[in-house]
């Protein structure tokens, strides 16, 4: 089957005073309709700006945007902003981090969505359009989706507006669904329910999820294959069970024991990966990580002056970018993380 | 809504009030005799005791002010030389003028409403125009234009700018008449012929403040989320920026302008100077060098009614335009 999305070599790069960004380099992956792809990584790691790309929405006068996003078999890259413009909201659509600044606070939430409805359906009549939105509204779980409609987005509480940001990217029975941080502004209990939302949804869309995220704990719960970003590359890449269970990548292993886990021993503290993000400014020569990696010692000097390539990591689909051979890479893991992670 | 209006109607009236005594009450304070402005410069003794008498100078202030007020609400009888019964609202009798003020005011307020409206619809489209397109092209050459503009009308003089106008339109290509005041209803033509160049230079003078305000605004619209939201639903720019990027940037440019409108109405002392316009501002100066008490109260009162209106306006407007704010 083939991808509905694939991104291939993608590579962002903005123009600043400082110079030029490059906010992602070279990135690879696809999304099949029906699974869903998680991008994980800290702040300033490009998941974001990724996610902007492939919707066409960063700023042509700030942003460069080079390599094949290709969505449904058509080539969004250096395609006409009309053309781009048409495919958004009907085909891609998008759930932003925080619903209170993402929605219009002057316009009543009903007619915000029944307005990405109208932008693609030109036909619709008003009462059909209306009828359509509470119909949704009631189906992603907001109580009286009739009178929810003529309510505006501070009448609601966090958790609804997030439904109805979902009900407004849905309302065009989107192929692609690309949410960005979608439960981050939420507390715990509306969050699960947000995802429970949203895996419902999905099977019965058929829709490709490309989820952006640094909670790997949503990640556990929804993602069927992870991407794992540093500094605008992808380090790490397979399926959620071979990245959370087999992780290969030392910055993966400090993202996984970075997170408190049940079944671990409450005395031990919770391990931080030491070190900061790089500036993208100033990515560090080799491998970005290395200031940070306790195994840069490991091989002579290369991971300070040779990239990685992302290359098979054993099992099918699983690829890491590191210098560590597979074996050396065990080793360390058995020694250093076994049973901190989860 | 009408527990707002109650309660802003009663501020109203409390403020109106707290002006006209300090307005009655600074009068009185000052080191001049009010007679003295009031009749010809021979005047006679007992011609000076007769007008202080008709004006009631000689009861007590508290006496003096509770007349006003009264003449204001119900009317009162002035005496014989000030033109007798004075109906509500009686704002009292100017000697200096020699009639009623309401009979003045009934005469200079058309001029400042028919210099200040056409001029604040002029200012607003073309500062929110500047405004808009140098915030949509942030440093391009339309942006620098705009911003050299604003800088020019926010720091020449209206009085420089009015000086000008008339001398390349009137006096040199006598394109316009010498400007003056005709009624609308009389004749609209030589209405507007006569009030162009005071329009021009108010709007040239106010919207380059406007141009600057609305810039600010919509550069910071254009970077909120839910700009952003609405690209992604696949709007087109001109939705986008018409729609939802305009109506959150023009909620401060309202309260802006319901309160440049309110003031200017109050009185445009140096347009009507400049022009030589016979409208409120220009009454209220003349009312000063004379010392006509009566005069200026009114001028005061009815600048201070027109601010206060404005705040009301403004408020309800912001409200229309804004469902988080509350009224109450």
């Amino acid at each position: 089957m083939v991808p509905y999305l694939c991104v291939d070599d993608l590579r962002v790069s903005f123009t600043g005073r400082d110079g030029a960004v490059r906010a992602v380099d070279g990135l690879s992956f696809a999304v099949q309709r029906g699974r869903t792809l998680a991008v994980v990584g800290e702040s300033g790691s490009g998941k974001s700006v990724t996610a902007l790309a492939v919707l066409g929405l960063l700023d042509a006068r700030q942003a460069t945007v080079a390599g094949r996003i290709t969505l449904g078999g058509r080539q969004l890259v250096g395609r006409p902003e009309a053309e781009v413009r048409r495919l958004r909201g009907r085909d891609m659509a998008m759930i932003f981090q925080d619903p209170l600044s993402a929605l219009h606070p002057y316009y009543p939430v009903g007619r915000q969505i029944a307005e990405a409805y109208r932008v693609h359906h030109r036909r619709a009549g008003r009462a059909q359009t209306r009828r359509h939105v509470v119909e949704l509204l009631g189906r992603v779980g907001i109580a009286q989706p009739q009178r929810c409609y003529d309510q505006y987005p501070h009448e609601f509480s966090g958790g609804m507006r997030q439904r109805a940001m979902i009900a407004m990217a849905l309302v065009n029975d989107p192929a692609l669904l690309i949410a960005d941080e979608p439960t981050t502004a939420l507390d715990v209990t509306v969050q699960a329910r947000i995802l429970d939302l949203l895996a419902d949804l999905q099977v019965e869309f058929d829709t490709a999820i490309l989820l952006v995220t640094h909670d790997l704990g949503v990640v556990a719960q929804v993602a069927d294959d992870v991407l794992v970003m540093y500094a605008g590359r992808a380090v790490e890449q397979g399926s959620a069970e071979q990245v959370l269970r087999r992780p290969q990548h030392p910055y993966t292993w400090g993202l996984l024991s970075s997170v408190p886990s049940w079944h671990g021993d409450p005395a031990t503290d919770l391990a931080a990966i030491a070190g900061s993000p790089p500036s993208l400014t100033d990515v560090p020569a080799g491998c970005a990580f290395h200031p940070r990696c306790r195994y840069a010692a490991d091989t002579n000097g290369r991971c300070r002056v040779e990239r990685p390539e992302l290359r098979s990591a054993g099992a099918p689909g699983h690829r890491v970018a590191c210098h560590l051979g597979d074996e050396q890479r065990a080793r360390r893991y058995a020694r250093d993380f076994a049973g901190v992670t989860r | 809504m009408l527990r707002f209006l109650l309660k802003r109607a009663l501020g109203a009236v409390l403020t109106l009030f707290t002006v006209s005594v300090l307005t009655f009450g600074m009068f009185f304070a000052l080191p001049r005799d009010p007679v003295s402005g009031m009749c010809p410069k021979n005047c006679d003794p007992q011609r000076l005791e007769r007008v202080r008498q008709e004006l009631g100078l000689r009861d007590p202030l508290v006496d003096q002010y509770a007349n006003y007020l009264k003449g204001i609400v119900a009317g009162r009888d002035l005496g014989g030389a000030q033109g007798g019964r004075c109906d509500a609202p009686c704002l009292g009798w100017s000697y200096v003028n020699n009639e009623a003020v309401t009979d003045t005011l009934a005469r200079v307020l058309p001029v400042t409403v028919s210099i200040v409206v056409p001029a604040a619809i002029g200012w607003l489209l073309l500062g929110v125009g500047l405004g808009m397109v140098s915030a949509l092209r942030p440093g391009s050459w339309w942006d620098r234009a705009a911003i050299g503009f604003s800088l020019t009308g926010a720091s020449v003089p209206l009085y420089v700018v009015g000086a000008v106008l008339l001398l390349v339109f009137v006096y040199t290509l006598r394109w316009l008449p010498v400007p003056a005041y005709t009624p609308l209803a009389t004749d609209p033509l030589r209405w507007a012929g006569g009030l162009v160049l005071a329009w021009c230079s108010l709007a040239f003078l106010y919207s380059a403040i406007y141009a600057r305000l609305f810039r600010a605004q919509l550069l910071e619209t254009l970077s909120e989320d839910f700009v952003r939201t609405a690209r992604a639903k696949g709007l087109s720019n001109t939705r986008v920026y018409g729609k939802h990027a305009l109506r959150a940037a023009i909620a401060p440019v309202v309260t802006v302008a319901g309160l440049d409108v309110g003031a200017a109405l109050g009185g445009t002392v140096i347009t009507e100077t400049t022009f030589g316009l016979p409208g409120l501002g220009r009454a209220a100066v003349d009312a000063v060098r004379a010392g006509d008490l009566p005069m200026i109260m009114a001028t005061v009162l009815v600048a201070a009614v027109f601010v206060v209106l404005a705040n009301l306006l403004v408020d309800l407007l912001y409200a229309a335009i804004d469902p988080r704010v509350r009224l109450g």
